[in-house]
């Protein structure tokens, strides 16, 4: 297999509300990153846009936003795995290239998710479960997470406060992200204080400030073979470890609601990939969509021990200065969650850090990252590795 | 020749189902005969919950119905305060999943139930359940 490489990185802000169309949205990430990659749409061979569909009115929006975007006659296709479709789109894209298929692809993640009501939103992400047998009781993506936090905190003495903790963090940072849709500071004691927002339940245990909120954006990375990276860049970021697994949607197909199999599955491929570990990465974008979530991942990653996450952000050890800097962006938490745009956000970010680029939350000389980007709750378990050498 | 009726008794499961044929439909007679019930492979023994109309194992399609019996253990649960569209007039309401050991069953807790009296571990058993918009569920009650 051919060596891959990120090449070119693009986002734009993540708002609540987009005030245009999907394909003008495309346009705001797509020309960041070919820009950042200092090429041009002819030198792009094929184009994979990546969302969760049903937000969107256009059917087959691949093609709009390729035609768009200036990329016909390149083949353009569509993928999605709810949460991770970008992560996906990442995977086949690195394939594509890898496999000398291609030299050069785009991988286009967007979501505009005020289309619709959040309530409707709610029970379209609901219905990114199983419809037949678990909808029909009036499930949320809430709710399923949910589920998984009371039993980490039944199985480890996870408490209320670790999951604060992980919200207070993601603030830290998202306050110095301009393109993050919640920019304000966060403390414990909006927790603790039950005229406080943050407090006010959701689905047991998560509360409204355990909970990331939708969000209009979209995210866009250029991945390029060696010789073209080399050719175009001076900085590129190269694939070292891609894994991804899934799981039975119905949770009743799983063995345990204390981590995520799916998760454990392809951050084991990734490193075999890598020919790496956990103590090696030096930065790491996780799936954050619920506080919860992020521990979850410390655990699969191997970042702590099974039921050790609590002490590793306790310990601060997942800040900027710690151990591990994690979701040192603001995470979902702050940036928002655009369905389809975010795992190529995560990607971006740990690309900007290897680059030594990401300005007021570089974390000092990383050379490995690593992005955990999950679809639904463990359905798509998605890790990629990446390495500035 | 008569059109065929379509068969969508699957419409009645659930606050809003959002399935309508299934080939497991018979498993909503079942419920309206107080009996909640998963399927069992009668090739190769493997059980389903939920019930499925062909096993991924061994390919066959000749399965039997039986009922959930006895009592499982509580895995988890978790009280919602907001609703999906649809659901707004069963709040607050817990969903939850019990081990049966041989498989598992997602459903909701029975809304009776005090949660100060609900802890992760207990034994419950599964009952069939009719909604106020005369739909059909389950719930899990304590043994
Ligand atoms: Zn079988």
């Amino acid at each position: 297999m051919l060596k891959a490489a990120v090449i070119g990185v693009g986002q734009s802000a993540f708002v609540r509300s987009y005030p245009g169309s999907i394909r003008e949205l495309a346009f705001e990430g797509f020309k960041e990153a070919i820009s950042d990659a200092g090429i041009s749409a002819k030198d792009i061979d094929a184009s994979v846009f990546c969302s969760a569909p049903e937000y969107d009115k256009q059917r087959s929006p691949s093609a709009v936003v390729a035609e768009y975007l200036g990329l016909n006659p390149q083949p353009t296709f569509y993928v999605e795995s709810l949460c991770s479709s970008s992560s996906t789109g990442l995977k086949l894209a690195y394939s594509m290239v890898a496999s000398g298929v291609h030299d050069v692809v785009a991988v286009i993640g967007l979501q505009k998710m005020s289309e619709i009501s959040s309530a409707e939103s709610q029970e379209r992400m609901g219905r990114g479960a199983d419809i037949q047998w678990e909808s029909p009781f009036g499930t949320m993506m809430p709710a399923y997470y949910a589920l998984h936090a009371k039993a980490h905190m039944d199985k480890y003495g996870t408490t209320l406060e670790d999951l604060a903790a992980v919200r207070v963090k993601a603030a830290t940072y998202g306050q110095i992200n301009e393109r993050a849709v919640y920019r304000k500071a966060v403390t414990p004691d909006m927790f603790s204080d039950p005229e406080n927002m943050m407090s006010s339940p959701v689905s047991s245990p998560l509360r409204v400030g355990d909970c990331c909120a939708n969000a209009d954006g979209t995210s866009c990375l250029i991945v390029a073979n060696e010789e073209k990276a080399k050719l175009f860049s001076k900085k590129p970021v190269w694939i070292l470890g891609v894994g991804a697994a899934s799981a039975s949607v119905n949770l009743t197909g799983r063995d345990k609601l204390h981590g995520l199999k799916s998760a454990e599955l392809a951050a084991r491929q990734a490193y075999a990939m890598a020919g790496l570990g956990p103590k090696d990465i030096d930065v790491a974008e996780v799936h954050d969509c619920f506080t919860i979530a992020e521990l979850l991942a410390y655990e699969a990653l191997g970042f702590a021990e099974p039921g050790g996450a609590k002490e590793l952000i306790q310990s601060k050890e997942t800040f900027k200065d710690g151990s591990i800097p994690v979701n040192v962006d603001g995470g979902l938490l702050s940036k928002g969650h655009p369905i389809g745009a975010t795992g190529g956000s995560q990607v971006r970010t740990i690309v900007l850090q290897l680059r030594g680029e990401a300005g007021d939350m570089q974390v000092k000389d990383p050379t490995i990252g690593l992005v955990h980007n999950i679809g639904g709750v463990g359905i798509y378990g998605n890790v990629t590795i990446f390495g500035n050498e | 020749m008569g059109k065929k009726p379509e068969d969508v008794r699957f419409a009645k499961f659930g606050t809003v189902s959002f399935t309508k044929t299934t080939r497991v439909n018979d498993f909503i007679d079942y419920l309206e005969d107080s009996k909640v019930m998963y399927t069992h492979c009668k090739k190769c023994g493997a059980e389903f919950f939920p019930p499925r109309a062909d096993c991924a194992g061994c390919l066959s399609s000749d399965m039997a119905w039986r009922e959930v019996s006895g009592t499982g253990r509580l895995v988890s649960y978790s009280q919602l305060k907001y609703a999906p569209v649809g659901f707004d007039g069963d709040l607050p309401y817990s969903i939850a999943m019990l081990d049966y050991g041989d498989y598992q069953v997602f459903g909701r807790l029975d809304g009776d139930l005090s949660l100060a009296e609900v802890k992760i571990g207990m034994p419950m058993v599964t009952v069939v359940n009719e909604l106020p918009n005369g739909q059909l569920n389950y719930i899990f009650k304590k043994a």
